[in-house]
């Protein structure tokens, strides 16, 4: 059984507990920052920042709204990524939690082919052409502790578990949220493995909250790609 | 907090109002949106659209420093709409007391005010009183005079019309929120209120959570699961160092700090003792001698004795009708007449109002001594910005102190638990725990006094004894909080509870309120059981440790009638459960909580009064919670009075602009602009969730930085495009005292305001930030705008209220 996240955004304060926990885990460097006229920073997503909380003022049937949305990847149960590389040693599915796992020889691969295929525009390189992002904390996880965004959230926004347990937090969840937000909706929840619970339309908390259109390109370029893998990896062994 | 954290999930409306719990007390949330997902309403009032603001079911903004007109007219709607809880409140509160005839009140002044001194003859409020000395009372509540009906006089000019051109609240938003909220006052219904310094740092704080605790009262709030008037407190153990005294006018325990009047102990004893003759009356006070003399016996030990007053001589007096505090203080400072200062985990060049007065004043110091984590903008003022090192003589030395968790010892939270904490690492270089620093500076005092010295009793007899092995023992500390037992077969060892303490020099405790926190059986504070009490509504009694006596939720004995039976039948608190024999109670017995004092009830289950009862506000010396509160400097009522700066030329409620009795300073660093065309716009400080305090261990935190980088303004779009500044850009924002430059946050989230006619912008500045660090040097200290004004009763500094301006930079 893999593991899911369920994210509530409904319960979510935007705390940023969550961003702090994943650097502080992962040990990764603090970036310099501006204040940009708004709350949310870094600017995106980047090699040292694998989580990032989107802060959103939307008006919605005449009243204000803060949207908040902790951004991170996905964990696809069909990773295009994956699929793109085709290189194992560099991005690979981990059996046990479902976790898709960037590696250092992610080095090799085409990094812009590799962010391209990501219907979330998650992956970020390094300028030596390492990628990164989320790892589903899978060090802790294999030994029994939650990813470190879900033990700091103080709200329950963040969860974590088995995939069958969270589907089942999720639809009890979807139940309470729409007593409130009739529009209430789980995000691509049956191909992904961190599953987005939110009140309004995806698009309004993020860009990318919801895989785009540009999905179905992907797919074919990972198809192409696909037909085109025996050579490559040839070449690659020759190289 | 009355109540506490996890209780919040008990309640079925959240008024949060004066404080942006979501940002800056996030684990809060966990327990409000359990309430809300049980159906409670969340109602969210501030003047900027927050992160807490974002989860409520209802928000509306009002302008800074107008809460008491927001919530003077829920009080007039739940009069005109007779929603009150009227047993409780005719049982419970002194709504029934006659007030006598002095008490008067007309063109925003209550009567003994005496206008050469700004303050008020307390005496012209008093209640009558019959022939025992016990107040006179109409409990149909028809007198004129009596309490609910000069209440509903006071009130009645607080209309929605009115109230809506003083706030600049929506007419349709005020009768939004009082609706919803007067909903509590049915029966087995619970409201709570989360206040935090937007409500107590104003001219008119004690009154804004007065006015609150009034309406809590009016709906039967008070005493019950889900209910109460909750403080959430500033940092991790403020209600800890507020239980300890940190404040200048108390002792440990909420005794007084005697006063020069106050000759002798029995003098100081005979007037902090208050007196009921109403045999109903527990009057818990009438037993502040016992814990003086404990107090006493603590800090001197066996030098503390009978024939010498147990060593009241040697504790310092404090002059009568003279202010301490920390605005006058640092105005003693500036002035030159206060010469050193220990600036112990504070950072006061950026925490306090009018921070280039605080700074300045510094400068007048021959020493000081900071005690911090790292050098901080205190430390180094002298090198601050626009100061001349070459002139200024202090000497300054710094202390380096451990971090929380490199030493052992406990915090009191908010809700009043007591939670031990266990050493992580061990402290860092030559850095000691507080205790430690505190322990060597008394025994080299006490060495110093040895060879002479002014009046050295004091501190040569002063009890010393809290180390082990050369290092300050928390144990040992916790243990003398608690007390002993000091003569009788009980001798040596740790008092059970605080009503075994005496007043004849036979026990000791260092705060009879924590006496039950530390006893025979072991650390209470260190317990960590997750078993829930009988009535299963949260309490978690041997979870740590809750003054007093372990009771989780204050005045519970009002959260039953007067048959003991509580009014909410699913998330009760405590309930009677003595046996009945033919319609009498005979046996004594509460269950839940601890009970506010375990006497039998008011009533029988037949209805017959017994005398062997008492009223459930134990700590109010007639027994009664206080509508009618003749004890603050300010006034028994509260009043809308503008703040010391505002945008408006008259207060539209009275004739008094601003609080008459709101303390002013007159330095020349004191400048004050109401009204003024240079500074146009009101302003306010608060806290973001990624800083801490004056951001000394956040700002030089490299991720949290990250996320707040920068000290900004926020403001709304119509006030950006009025100034035509673009958001994100650095703008100068200023007052009569001082200026910073900021980052302009141009937002959806500040709207203007419309007050009486005219609008009104408002913006708003977190204070964490300081020139120290970051490194660039340009991000300052929000305080460098605010004003030395405050609080009457509490000089609580008025930073949440005064003037502005914002310009290009």
């Amino acid at each position: 059984m893999s593991k899911s996240f369920l994210i509530d955004t409904t319960l979510c304060t935007a705390c940023r507990g969550c961003q702090v926990a994943c650097k502080q885990w992962h040990d990764l460097p603090a970036e310099k920052t501006i204040n940009r006229g708004t709350y949310e920073n870094p600017a995106d997503l980047s090699f040292d920042t694998y989580k990032l909380v989107r802060m959103r003022e939307e008006v919605i049937n005449g009243k204000l709204n803060w949207l908040f949305f902790p951004e991170q990847c996905r964990h696809c149960i069909e990773a295009p990524c994956l699929e793109t590389a085709g290189d194992p040693g560099a991005i690979y599915k981990d059996d046990k939690t479902g976790a898709i796992i960037f590696t250092a020889n992610t080095k090799r691969l085409n990094a812009a082919e590799i962010i391209e295929s990501c219907p979330y525009n998650i992956p970020r390189k390094a300028p030596d052409g390492t990628l990164a992002k989320c790892d589903m904390c899978i060090d802790r996880v294999e030994n029994g502790l939650p990813p470190a965004c879900v033990q700091t959230c103080p709200t329950g926004a963040m969860n974590f578990g088995d995939r069958d347990e969270m589907l089942a937090l999720a639809g009890k969840q979807l139940a309470v949220a729409k007593k409130k937000f009739p529009k209430a909706m789980l995000i691509d929840a049956d191909d992904l493995n961190v599953i987005y619970l939110v009140g309004y339309e995806p698009k309004l908390y993020c860009k990318n909250a919801m895989a785009s259109n540009a999905v179905f390109d992907i797919t074919r370029q990972m198809a192409l790609k696909r037909m085109i893998r025996p050579l490559t990896n040839i070449a690659s062994r020759l190289l | 907090m009355t109540n506490h954290w996890i209780d919040l999930k008990n309640s079925d409306c959240i008024l949060i109002m004066g404080s942006n719990a979501a940002s800056n007390h996030p684990i809060s949330f966990k327990y409000v949106q359990m309430a809300q997902e049980k159906g409670a309403k969340l109602i969210n009032v501030d003047p900027r659209f927050t992160r807490t603001s974002s989860k409520a079911d209802f928000y509306t903004a009002l302008r800074s420093g107008t809460d008491i007109a927001f919530l003077g007219g829920m009080i007039k709607y739940l009069l005109d709409k007779k929603l009150y809880n009227k047993e409780y409140v005719e049982n419970y509160t002194n709504a029934p007391f006659i007030v006598g005839k002095a008490f008067k009140f007309s063109d925003g002044l209550f009567s003994g005010y005496e206008a050469k001194n700004r303050k008020y003859d307390k005496s012209k409020w008093a209640f009558d009183m019959d022939s025992k000395g016990v107040p006179k009372m109409d409990r149909s509540l028809k007198n004129s005079r009596c309490v609910l009906n000069l209440l509903k006089k006071h009130f009645s000019r607080y209309n929605t019309k009115l109230v809506s051109s003083i706030t600049g609240t929506p007419e349709a938003d005020l009768v939004e929120v009082y609706k919803t909220y007067a909903a509590t006052g049915a029966r087995g219904k619970a409201g709570t209120i989360m206040y935090a310094m937007g409500w107590t740092q104003h001219t008119v704080g004690v009154q804004n959570i007065r006015t609150m605790a009034m309406i809590q009262l009016l709906l039967g709030n008070m005493g019950v699961a889900g209910g109460g008037v909750n403080a959430l407190r500033g940092e991790s153990n403020v209600q800890g160092s507020t239980d300890q005294c940190l404040l200048w006018h108390i002792w440990p325990g909420y005794l007084k700090t005697p006063r020069a009047s106050n000759v002798s102990l029995s003098a100081y004893n005979k007037k902090w003792t208050p007196k009921s003759n109403d045999p109903l009356s527990a009057n818990w006070w009438q037993n502040y001698p016992k814990y003086s003399v404990s107090l006493l016996k603590s800090f001197f030990g066996e030098k503390a004795t009978k024939a010498n007053d147990f060593g009241y001589d040697w504790m310092p007096k404090v002059d009568d009708g003279t202010d301490y505090s920390w605005l006058t203080l640092f105005d003693e400072m500036y002035k030159g007449t206060v010469k050193g200062l220990f600036a112990w985990g504070m950072n006061p060049a950026c925490s306090g109002a009018n921070s280039n007065k605080t700074r300045k004043a510094m400068e007048n110091l021959d020493w000081m001594v900071n005690v911090n984590l790292f050098d901080n903008e205190t430390g180094s003022f002298w090198k601050g910005p626009g100061m001349n090192p070459s002139t200024i003589k202090t000497e300054v030395f710094m202390l380096p102190a451990c971090v929380s968790v490199e030493k052992e010892g406990s915090i009191t939270n908010s809700g009043r638990w007591m939670q031990w904490r266990y050493m992580g690492p061990k402290p860092l270089g030559n850095s000691l725990s507080d205790g430690d620093i505190i322990m060597e500076l008394g025994l080299k005092l006490k060495e110093i006094y040895k060879e002479g010295g002014a009046f050295p009793e004091p501190i040569l007899n002063l009890k010393w004894d809290y180390m082990t092995d050369g290092l300050y023992d928390p144990h040992k500390v916790a243990k003398e909080i608690n007390g002993y037992y000091l003569e009788g077969p009980k001798k040596g060892k740790l008092v059970e509870s605080f009503s075994k303490l005496k007043a004849d020099g036979s026990t000791s405790s260092a705060n009879w309120l924590y006496c039950n926190s530390y006893t025979e059986k072991g650390n209470m504070s260190a317990r960590r059981s997750k078993v829930d009490a009988p009535n299963n509504i949260g309490l978690y009694p041997e979870f740590a440790w809750c003054w007093p006596v372990n009771r989780r939720i204050l005045y519970n004995r009002a959260s039953v009638d007067l048959k003991g039976q509580p009014w909410d039948k699913k998330d009760w608190v405590v309930r009677f459960a003595g046996n009945v024999k033919n319609g009498k109670y005979v046996s004594k017995k509460w269950i839940g909580d601890v009970p506010d004092g375990g006497w039998y009830p008011l009533e029988n289950p037949d209805g017959t009064k017994r005398k062997d009862a008492k009223h459930p506000f134990i700590m109010r010396k007639h027994g009664y919670a206080q509508i009618f509160g003749p004890g603050r400097a300010d006034g028994p009522f509260p009043e809308h009075y503008e703040p010391l700066e505002c945008p408006v030329e008259k207060n539209l409620m009275n004739k008094q602009r601003i609080n008459p009795v709101a303390p002013v300073y007159g330095t020349d660093a004191d400048a004050y602009a109401t009204c003024d065309p240079k500074f146009p716009f009101v302003g306010t400080t608060y806290r973001v969730s990624e800083h801490w305090q004056t951001g000394l261990m956040t700002r030089t935190q490299p991720w949290l930085l990250e996320l707040q980088p920068q000290v900004f303004v926020e403001m709304s779009e119509e006030l950006a495009k009025l100034r035509g500044f673009k958001n994100g850009e650095r703008v100068m924002v200023s007052s009569a005292r001082g200026s910073l430059e900021c980052t302009a946050i141009v937002t959806k989230r500040f709207k203007p305001f419309k007050i009486a006619g005219n609008t009104v912008h408002q913006v708003g500045v977190p204070w964490h930030y300081g020139w120290r660090w970051p490194e660039t040097g340009a991000e300052e200290s929000a305080n460098l705008l605010t004003p030395s004004t405050g609080d009457p009763n509490t000089r609580i500094p008025e930073t949440k209220a005064f003037m502005v301006n914002v310009t290009k930079k």
